[in-house]
């Protein structure tokens, strides 16, 4: 019995919180229309709270209109309950999800990929996290798995202009290996990033970034950027003892050439232990040097920015890696890749773009894969993406002059799901 | 001639170092009492230099004529950030697409949302078209947090101007009482161009327009014109066959005769739309610097007013 009476007493109260919240939305709703008659500045003018002047009361409290519903109505028990929880929500980081849908269609002897697959969707999460910190994570899950893609904390109030990230994240070497794929302008990776630098996922480690700006001659930023990594990135670099650290450098310079039209120039360092030896005698001892370049130049006149720009980028890569020759001697595979890429926006939704590849293969320079392809994208909006690829591979074979011809169509669509934080330019 | 060769390499370098140590060297010091300040967008600029005169040096980051919603986050900026006292942002999620990456690699402590020297001009201004129940992308580029655009009310811009001028009070207590008379005096000023501009707009009072983009709803509100249409379907979404067909039955239907398009858009579905109804396109800067002419705040709605006049008047 006094369970039931314990009941109903919760019940009522219930009843009277409801009965609360709905006044107060039909309040806050009033107080919406009432915010509508308007207050001409010339006969009386009234500041948001701080100034109070010769005070007109019809002046809308401009601060009213942005507070949300529970504060305008002045905090009964009711308001700062609900108050309480949904701002605590306020506190959530920026979540969001990209998808990444790729299909496969045409010949492909030597890479081979699915017909159809979700590739990856990228779940994003950012936030401020105190007055001297950021961090950014995304999490990749792919067919196969998921994986950190980045996950960092950066220090933006550092001493001496210094700018340091901590955490697993994409190393900066070039251009390509910084940017996630769903802000790539094509759907593959260049074949110089499979082949040279680690493949799809690059340089990509647990380490520490320090960069700061340099001085420069007038009209240039330059800057410069310091990092070292645990040593472990995919197919290039191993770290087989705990002092097996890779370091990465990398220095850029900018200068806006008018208004609409830019040059940015890179040049970049890694150094770190050739991966796949851990069956040598001393592993250690072997290293993969990584030295680029990389060069862009950016068009896009302020007034047309949406609908109109052009962006050229080329990047050239040198490998020098320490393996063992097939004979089991101690030997340095010098090769060479690049690639170049173009891409025009034709109007607000549609982009048309091409690229050039050119590689040698890190562990026997001898091959060498050429391709091209032939790249169209459409925006429905911003937040999703429709993409088509023609690819062309002319892709070695592994003896020495044998190549099989590779003819794709690649197709994806990307959507983007919350609030993704803008990516550096 | 070998070591002739040598003196002039040896030469040669010394001259490469002593021209490199110019370049190199840091520029000359700022006047050391100026306050350096940053802002968003040029009339966030404007009112910045309204209250601090010759105080401050102020420089926008977006152009007057460059959409507020794309701008390329330039390194080139970074340097300017990084010298930086005060950034003033509109906020709103206006900038959100470029400048948190600015910011965050600007190294400059001062700058950082929430430091002292990051201001939010919307904490002062009052927000329209604030989304009320769910807010999905179903409507387009919605901006949650209310109309990003709240710049083009004079009283906003009062209001912000007073934020500004407080702010800058906090950061040089020595010069409050400058900030203080220079804000009255912008006061002044602005409620007597106010009051001329709503006398100028009070026959045209409760004119139907359509605009491009919905960057016109504190502007429509004081002046009291009344946006029915827009030619974008949603925020951000260029326009398609259906919803311009609409559009154009919605213009025929209400005698609607004036399209406001902001600079920085294409004007070919604008000016077909106004082949089928017999208006007029109008483009109309929502920002200082958006035309030559057009350098600061009151010159801003000096020359919107009068295009507007003139467009009301060709097509009455």
């Amino acid at each position: 019995m006094k369970a039931l009476e314990e009941q109903v007493r919760t019940l009522a109260e219930e009843v009277a919180l409801l009965r609360g919240e709905l006044k107060a939305q039909r309040d806050a709703k009033s107080m919406d229309t009432a915010t509508e008659s308007r207050v001409l500045l010339a006969s009386s003018h009234v500041e948001p709270g701080t100034l109070a002047s010769s005070a007109a009361p019809a002046a809308p409290e401009p601060v009213a209109s942005q507070v949300p519903q529970t504060q305008a109505t002045g905090g009964t028990q009711l308001q700062t309950y609900g108050g309480a929880t949904s701002n605590a929500k306020l506190l959530n980081p920026d979540i969001s999800l990209i998808g990444d849908f790729i299909g496969n269609f045409g010949h492909n002897n030597v890479t081979p990929s699915r017909a159809l697959e979700l590739h990856e969707s990228e779940i994003g999460m950012q936030a401020i996290i105190d007055p001297y910190s950021r961090a950014d994570a995304f999490f990749s899950f792919g067919e196969t798995g998921v994986s950190v893609e980045e996950a960092y904390a950066t220090f933006t109030s550092l001493p001496a202009g210094l700018l340091l990230k901590v955490g697993k994240m994409r190393a900066d070497f070039g251009k390509v290996n910084t940017i996630h794929n769903h802000a790539l302008p094509y759907i593959d990776r260049p074949l110089v990033t499979n082949n040279l630098v680690g493949g799809e996922d690059g340089i990509d480690d647990a380490g520490m970034s320090l960069s700061r700006f340099i001085a420069a001659p007038k009209g240039w930023f330059m800057e410069g950027t310091a990092q070292v990594y645990r040593g472990d990135s995919d197919d290039l670099f191993t770290s087989y003892r705990r002092q097996d650290l890779s370091v990465v450098g990398h220095l850029r310079g900018y200068r806006d050439l008018s208004e609409s039209t830019n040059l940015d120039l890179g040049i970049s360092y890694a150094r770190g232990n050739s991966a796949g030896l851990s069956f040598a005698p001393n592993p250690s001892a072997f290293f993969t040097n990584l030295y680029g370049a990389d060069a862009t130049l950016r068009w896009k006149p302020l007034r047309r920015a949406i609908y109109k720009n052009f962006l050229f980028r080329t990047e050239l890569f040198w490998s020098a890696r320490d393996q063992l020759s097939a004979l089991n001697f101690f030997e340095t595979q010098h090769a060479f890749g690049m690639y170049s890429s173009a891409e025009y926006r034709l109007n607000r939704r549609w982009t048309v773009g091409g690229r050039f590849d050119r590689s040698g293969r890190a562990m026997n320079a001898n091959l060498t894969d050429t391709g091209f392809s032939g790249i169209l994208t459409y925006w429905p909006s911003e937040f999703s993406q429709i993409r088509g690829q023609y690819r062309f591979g002319h892709l070695a074979l592994a003896t020495p002059g044998d190549f099989s011809l590779a003819n794709e169509f690649l197709f994806q669509f990307l959507f983007v799901m919350g609030a993704h934080g803008a990516h550096p330019f | 001639m070998h070591r002739c060769s040598f003196r002039t390499r040896l030469t040669a370098v010394v001259t490469a170092l002593a021209f490199s140590t110019t370049l190199l060297a840091p520029a000359p010091t700022r006047a050391a009492n100026k306050l350096q300040i940053m802002t968003a967008t040029t009339d966030l600029a404007s009112l910045a230099q309204e209250v601090g005169g010759d105080k401050v040096d102020v420089e926008s980051i977006a152009r007057g004529y460059q959409d507020p919603h794309f701008v390329d986050a330039k390194p080139s900026f970074l340097l300017k950030l990084k010298r930086a006292d005060l950034l003033i942002v509109v906020g709103l999620e206006l900038e959100i697409g470029w400048l948190p990456p600015l910011i965050n690699q600007s190294t400059n402590p001062k700058i950082q949302v929430a430091a002292p020297g990051y201001l939010d001009a919307s904490r002062f201004a009052k927000i329209l078209e604030i989304p009320t129940g769910q807010v999905t992308r179903a409507e387009g580029d919605v901006h949650p947090l209310g109309n990003p655009h709240y710049w083009l009310d004079p009283e906003n811009g009062l209001r912000i101007a007073k934020g500004i001028s407080d702010k800058l009070s906090e950061m040089r207590p020595g010069d409050a009482a400058y900030f203080a008379q220079r804000y009255a005096d912008f006061e002044q000023r602005l409620k007597q161009a106010d009051e001329r501009w709503l006398a100028e707009m009070k026959p045209y009072a409760g004119r139907k327009i359509v605009t491009y983009h919905r960057s016109w709803p504190n502007f429509a509100e004081h002046f009291h014109l009344n946006v029915v249409g827009y030619v974008e379907p949603r925020p951000g979404i260029p326009p398609s066959p259906q919803h311009t067909v609409e559009l154009m039955q919605l213009m025929k239907r209400e005698g609607i005769k004036v399209i406001v398009v902001e600079p920085y858009f294409d004007l070919k579905t604008p000016n077909a739309v106004a082949r089928e109804t017999g208006a007029q396109v109008l483009v109309l800067p929502p920002s200082v610097g958006g035309e030559k002419e057009i350098t600061d705040y009151f010159k801003l709605f000096d020359y919107d007013i009068s295009k507007l006049k003139q467009a009301f008047d060709a097509t009455h």
